[in-house]
């Protein structure tokens, strides 16, 4: 069941001078090992030094949303997590005694990935660990915790300590994957500014038999918890998550002892349903970001560059995209196929996607704590509406739930004023069939290279090639048709691609290795997507402006 | 775009002045927060323009604060 996570001598500590590596992840937790993972899967063989020594405890992180569902099976762990996890896709928000409002996630079908899994944070873990190591080339160190980074044009120095002693290690890139209290961030003595919120929350993770639905339920001034909030999500297992706002004025040390959860918990579940707790913590939330991602060769990712609350689900899953973002650009550049300016549009396009998902988790953090009675005022008003009037339930944030953030690729949208999946936008899946009937899922084809994906012109004949192999990167071509036909890749036999993208035959885009649109065409001209190719690479990138404006 | 209308468009004014002061008899100081704050949204998802509620955000809180800075002596005569 546990992954062995046990210290191991390196050879490079027995080495005289420090041993140099192209790239070294600071952090093993979900963050650092799926972008350990995606690296190795381009090319690059990182290594990874984590403190630690045994996977997370507790549960932490539980909900992946559909889109990071999306990246880990491009890695190769998805369906682990969905025939392990919980999935689940209807919210329920209750107010005093009675439901005002209920939302679905996924209304449609025809997606391979569902729109939320449930799963404690240490199965996921585990699961990147196992696939690290069956893919080998990633020199994963347990045990090895970095004590010290000295930052250079070339790269970084880092000091890394162990039971056996202290060594040095000179990396090209230094990737800080290290969480919250980033040891990289605070080495280079970065500002991690932003808003802390003067609320308490009990988070605890109780084993008990119930048969709740796999539902998301969120309770605004509960009868068993007066005046306050409360947040009950299924785990596997039979662990449950519940979150209870406690306020501000409370002793968060008393909090946290049995004889003050416990009636809490027996109040929410009944006197008589027998529980078990399993973990229990006191937070405060804050909302908080680097003000620039990338300085020079050292990168941030995850928490170490920015933090947010947790409702809405947008801590994993928004760091979890700031690695599918880099992976790919920093193998491009170690490659050569690729400038170092295309490593600032990861900074610029992630610390966009990190203000979105503060900007949403600030709004659902002051609607379950309202900061003053007007707010206060306005939050009971929308809750006591909602029965009877629909914008109201639509105005009701207890999160915001994290999907896929769609990047402003600059001139890349302006070519676009039609519907479907737009330039910045991640692909939609949707279920396909190979030209012999096995059905396929879209996003299975995607995000190896770049694509230029094709809806083709039914019966008009193959499609006109593109040149193929001149520039710095290949370019794999998938062809998308209404029936099956010699040049056709896939075919869309529901029709759902098409209307997923809004396309017309003859219609293309040209796809990311993110599975990101990078633009889109009226027709397939081998100039425009040229064109569009090279700026997607970064070249003739215009140079960098200020960030966090 | 609409914009805020500034014309009256109020026949009795006296009696809307008084219907939305009455609404507030016999109200707790926070229901009474809130049944503010119901109307305020009531009456702009009516008007469905966010940018026509601004507009009234905007001339709202000038009133107010004119009235504030008034009483400082920092206002505008």
């Amino acid at each position: 069941m546990t992954a062995d996570l046990a210290y191991r001598r390196s050879p490079d500590q027995d080495r005289r001078e420090p041993a140099r590596h192209p790239v070294v992840i600071v952090g093993a937790g979900p963050v650092g090992l799926a972008l350990a993972i995606d690296l190795r899967l381009r090319g690059v063989e990182p290594v990874v030094l984590e403190a630690d020594t045994a996977l997370a405890t507790g549960s932490r992180a539980i909900c992946y949303a559909k889109r990071s569902l999306e990246i880990l099976d491009r890695l190769g762990v998805a369906a682990r997590m969905v025939e392990k996890g919980v999935v689940w896709q209807i919210g329920k928000v209750f107010w005093r005694d009675r439901m005002v409002y209920q939302f679905d996630l996924l209304p449609e079908r025809g997606h391979k990935m569902p729109a939320f899994v449930n799963l404690q944070q240490f199965h996921l873990e585990r699961y990147l660990v196992e696939r690290a190591r069956e893919l080998g080339g990633i020199d994963l160190r347990f045990g090895h915790p970095v004590t010290g980074v000295e930052p250079a044009d070339d790269g970084a120095r880092l000091a890394v300590d162990t039971p056996e002693g202290p060594y040095r290690l000179s990396a090209e890139w230094l990737l800080a994957c290290d969480g919250a209290r980033s040891l990289v961030r605070r080495a280079l003595d970065l500002p991690f500014e932003g808003q802390v919120f003067r609320d308490r929350f009990l988070i605890t993770d109780v084993r008990m038999a119930a048969d709740f639905p796999p539902e998301r339920w969120f309770w605004f001034d509960p009868p068993f918890h007066p005046g306050r909030s409360a947040l009950l999500h299924a785990q596997p297992d039979d662990v449950w998550r519940i979150d209870l706002q406690l306020g501000w004025d409370v002793d968060p040390e008393a909090e946290v002892g049995p004889e003050r959860v416990i009636p809490r918990l027996k109040a929410m579940l009944g006197p008589s349903r027998p529980f078990e707790i399993e973990w229990v913590s006191l937070y405060t939330f804050r909302c908080r970001r680097l003000r620039e991602f990338r300085h020079g060769r050292v990168i941030f990712l995850g928490d170490a560059a920015h933090q947010v609350s947790p409702f809405g689900a947008r801590g994993f899953n928004g760091g979890l995209q700031d690695a599918d973002n880099l992976a790919w650009k920093l193998a491009l550049v170690l490659g050569g196929a690729a400038p170092e300016a295309l490593l600032d549009s990861y900074a610029a396009e992630r610390e966009a996607a990190a203000d979105e998902n503060i900007r949403h988790s600030t709004r659902s953090t002051e609607f379950i704590s309202p900061k003053g009675e007007a707010s206060r005022a306005y939050r009971d008003a929308v809750l006591a509406l909602a029965p009877d009037h629909g914008f109201a339930r639509r105005m009701i944030n207890s999160g915001r739930l994290s999907t896929a953030c769609t990047y402003g690729l600059g001139d890349g949208a302006a070519g676009w004023s039609g519907g479907g999946i737009r330039p910045g936008a991640p692909c939609a899946d949707a279920p396909l069939l190979s030209p012999t009937g096995r059905p396929a899922w879209l996003l299975e084809r995607l995000g190896h290279g770049f694509t230029l994906l094709r809806f083709a012109r039914d019966g008009a004949g193959a499609e006109s090639p593109l040149p193929r192999g001149d520039g710095p990167v290949t370019l794999d071509e998938v062809v998308i048709g209404g029936r099956a036909t010699p040049w056709v890749d896939l075919v869309d036999a529901e029709g759902l691609a098409f209307a997923r993208y809004a396309a017309r035959p003859g219609n293309c885009l040209l796809i990311r290795p993110d599975q990101h649109v990078a633009a889109r065409f009226e027709r397939c001209e081998p100039q425009a997507v040229a064109r569009a190719l090279r700026r997607a690479l970064g070249e003739d990138a215009p140079a960098r402006t200020m960030a966090g404006t | 775009m609409a914009s805020l209308s500034r014309d009256d468009w109020i026949d009795q004014p006296d009696e809307l002045y008084q219907l939305l002061v009455d609404a507030h008899q016999g109200l707790s100081p926070a229901q009474s927060r809130q049944l503010d704050a119901s109307i305020v949204l009531l009456l702009a998802n009516h008007i469905g323009d966010a940018g026509v509620v601004a507009e009234a955000v905007r001339a709202a809180r000038a009133a107010a604060t004119r009235e504030e800075g008034a009483r400082a002596g920092e206002g505008e005569p």
